[in-house]
């Protein structure tokens, strides 16, 4: 287990200067998961907020090889780059041994991209597929999208007179990739940067495909303040809402149980996006959402003890 | 020196799927539809066989099939990939950002009509919606051009100069199915003339890393894109260059296009791909008789080499240009607009008429050709075309 000190004087792949916002959970993630990265590191990218952020020419914010080509099809592209990889090596063109990592948002890997992950993740390719999950398209505006929670306010899931906000709850991509059958499928978040990076690690040294899905705070879409982005990481671990895991080889092993799981509201009222939801006529709801939490993590717990029997 | 050529009865997907063998390249992500697919089929056993040693992405859809491609491409590996209508349609985002990447992609395209209603037969509507994609376009007559092309398509590509992707395109079922004789250059010779591909910036280049794809805004987006522009224009020399090179060692020479009785002709049809071999016919019929007709078949039209085709025009009276694909203008075929705008500086223009024909599949035979060249007659004798735009065969 590396110290946080052996952690901060590793190489860094994202050069400080780049545009996202201040307090924004993608460049943490990324900061944290390309230094689990051992030896060359090829980064995809999906479009969206971290892609416009970090190359607007002629300046990049990359001190490594980086390929964006449009927003569904970031697994695709690095399906590619692996393919090229293994031709490359096979003919005497490359000699080193490589990592490649993607980077996308939910927008980019729940939805538009979600046939070209899957595709990428049954093939097997040798990367790291990373999620950055903001629960949202913020590049664009803050536009619901297939991993927005359940009563949160967007811009195309306005609170209104008839409204409270989002009606569906977030598909669990999580599962969703594990059941893809992949070598290493996990779930992190910032606040737990030794859960991550050890996650890190063991997703790079996979045998084939790993997918990650990280949780990605946007101080703006959400409407916290910028300096609490890793407190309500913490809290949506606490609460169970954001659940800390992994699967290995369809092993089931959930790698941080609270000791005392703190109630969703909590996690919520931190929010601006959710803060409707605590005006009169909206306890239902607030019902609703606890009860999806405990369910989701009742059988995460389940299929953890079964895949272990 | 005698030319080593090896003569073989083959499809078209076959003779392509020979070529792109020949070729070897790093990688290949392809995904199968009617009537490209034999071409995904034969590589396939090819892998299996071990008879190249490709790196194959059985990708879930064309947009996956050109996102892999440029990938790979980026990588510094050579890269391909073969597809027809709607895959050409799903990939149509990919399709820009292959040529703004200014990657050397040789993809052949099995020409067919793209939905609704569905079909799976030869137009052209699927090569015409990618006119404005940035990549190269070279038609193929038969198997034996098609063949020919996809070599001579990896040189242009990859050239310095150029840069930039290109589709060979050829008529499905009509050149994809039938069975040609065609000659086939031996493995070594094809080896040699497409030689090792060794690009000067990769993803691969861990020492100076490049960013591939950043977001560029108004201040250098122009510029960018003219340079494309620039490259496209330098194409027009470098095409001419490998098909002196590429004669050199089949014995079969290509230009811009194919003119056939064109030097005193007065009426001309200027037709793309596998028509052109039924046009042909006519021609001959016809000059039997004295009439003095000829043909002009243009093989490429990315970039539009418009002074070549206005002076091979020049010395016509009427020219009938025949469109395999609607553009729903009102104003005729793409082929048709944009050579009548070629003549807009010309000091005498030909009369020039459209026929739409041949759509999703639709039999042209010697009879709707012959029809043409008496319209072309009528309109010489007259001194003006009777119609601007014919739909060609069609019941009303
Ligand atoms: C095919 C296509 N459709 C829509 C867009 C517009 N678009 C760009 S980024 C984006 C949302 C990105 O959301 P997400 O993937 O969650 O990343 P985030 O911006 O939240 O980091 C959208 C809708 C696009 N670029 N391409
Ligand atoms: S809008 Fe949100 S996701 Fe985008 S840069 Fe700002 S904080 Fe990050
Ligand atoms: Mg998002």
């Amino acid at each position: 287990m590396a110290s946080l000190k052996e952690l901060s004087a590793l190489p860094e792949v994202l050069a400080p200067g780049h545009r996202l916002c201040a307090g924004c959970g993608a460049p943490i993630v990324v900061r944290m998961i390309t230094r689990a990265a051992k030896g060359p590191l090829v980064v995809a990218n999906a479009t969206g907020c971290l892609e416009v952020s970090t190359t607007i020419y002629p300046y990049t914010s990359w001190n490594t090889p980086w390929i964006h080509t449009a927003f569904e099809n970031a697994a695709a592209t690095a399906s590619g780059v692996e393919a090229a990889y293994h031709a490359l090596k096979r003919r005497g063109k490359v000699d080193k041994d490589i990592n490649i990592v993607v980077f996308g948002g939910d927008g980019g890997t729940y939805d538009i991209g979600f046939q070209s992950l899957s595709g990428a993740m049954e093939r097997n390719h040798k990367l790291v597929y990373v999620c950055y999950d903001n629960g949202a398209y913020m590049n664009t505006g803050i536009q619901r999208s297939s991993a927005t929670p359940k009563g949160a306010n967007t811009t195309t899931s306005p609170v209104g007179k008839v409204s409270y906000g989002k009606r569906e709850n977030r598909k669990d991509l999580t599962e969703i990739m594990a059941a893809h059958n992949i070598p290493y499928a996990a779930q992190v978040s910032p606040s737990h940067w030794n859960d991550l990076y050890q996650k890190a690690e063991k997703a790079f040294a996979a045998n084939g495909a790993a997918f990650i899905n990280a949780f990605a705070p946007c101080p703006r879409g959400w409407r916290h303040d910028t300096k609490d982005t890793i407190e309500i990481c913490r809290l949506a671990v606490d609460t169970c809402f954001w659940p800390l895991y992994e699967v290995v080889d369809g092993k089931y092993r959930v790698t941080y149980k609270p000791r005392e799981k703190k109630p969703v509201t909590e996690f919520l009222k931190a929010q601006g996006r959710f803060s409707h939801l605590f005006q009169p006529g909206n306890e239902e709801v607030l019902e609703a959402i606890q009860k999806e939490v405990d369910r989701k993590w009742e059988e995460l717990l389940k299929l953890e003890e079964l895949s272990n029997s | 020196m005698a030319l080593e050529t090896k003569q073989v009865a083959m499809t078209g997907n076959e003779a392509v799927a020979n070529a792109i063998k020949q070729i070897n390249p790093d990688v290949i992500a392809a995904y199968p539809i009617t009537p490209q697919t034999d071409i995904v089929q034969y590589y396939s056993s090819f892998v299996a066989d071990g008879q190249v040693d490709t790196q194959m992405v059985t990708v879930e859809s064309e947009h996956s099939a050109m996102s892999a491609t440029i990938g790979a491409s980026a990588a510094g590996a050579r890269a391909m990939t073969a597809t027809s209508s709607q895959g050409l349609a799903l990939m149509h985002e990919m399709l820009h950002i292959a040529s703004g990447f200014r990657l050397p992609i040789v993809m052949p395209v099995v020409n067919r009509a793209v939905s609704a209603p569905i079909n799976i037969h030869c137009d052209h509507s699927d090569t015409m919606a990618a006119l404005t994609t940035g990549w190269l376009q070279i038609y193929s007559e038969n198997a034996q051009e098609a063949y020919d092309n996809v070599i001579q398509a990896m040189r242009i590509a990859e050239d310095p100069r150029v840069r930039l992707p290109v589709m060979v395109c050829y008529d499905g079922f009509i050149t994809s199915h039938a069975v040609e004789n065609l000659f086939l250059l031996p493995d070594e010779t094809v080896k040699q003339f497409v030689g090792e591909y060794n690009p000067k910036h990769t993803l691969f280049d861990f020492d100076s890393p490049v960013t591939f794809g950043p977001l560029v805004l108004p201040d250098y987006f122009s510029e960018i894109k003219a340079q494309e522009a620039d490259a496209m224009r330098a194409a027009k020399e470098v095409i001419l260059e490998i098909a002196e090179e590429f004669a050199k060692i089949s014995g079969r020479k290509y230009g811009y296009y194919e003119g056939y009785h064109l030097e005193d002709a007065e009426r001309v049809i200027v037709v793309l791909s596998s028509t052109a071999g039924t046009a042909k016919e006519v021609v001959d019929e016809l000059r039997a008789q004295g009439e003095k007709v000829g043909l002009m078949k243009p093989r490429v039209i990315r970039p539009f080499p418009a002074e070549e085709f206005v002076k091979a025009l020049s010395g016509a009276k009427v020219v009938a240009v025949m469109d395999r694909a609607e553009t729903f203008s009102t104003q005729g075929g793409q082929l048709f607009t944009e050579l009548r705008a070629a003549f807009y500086e010309a000091p005498t223009k030909p009369l020039m008429r459209n026929y739409i024909f041949g759509l999703g599949g639709r039999d042209t035979t010697t009879a709707e050709i012959r029809r043409v060249f008496e319209d072309l007659k009528k309109d010489q004798e007259r001194g003006s075309v009777d119609r601007k735009v014919t739909h060609l065969d069609v019941r009303v």
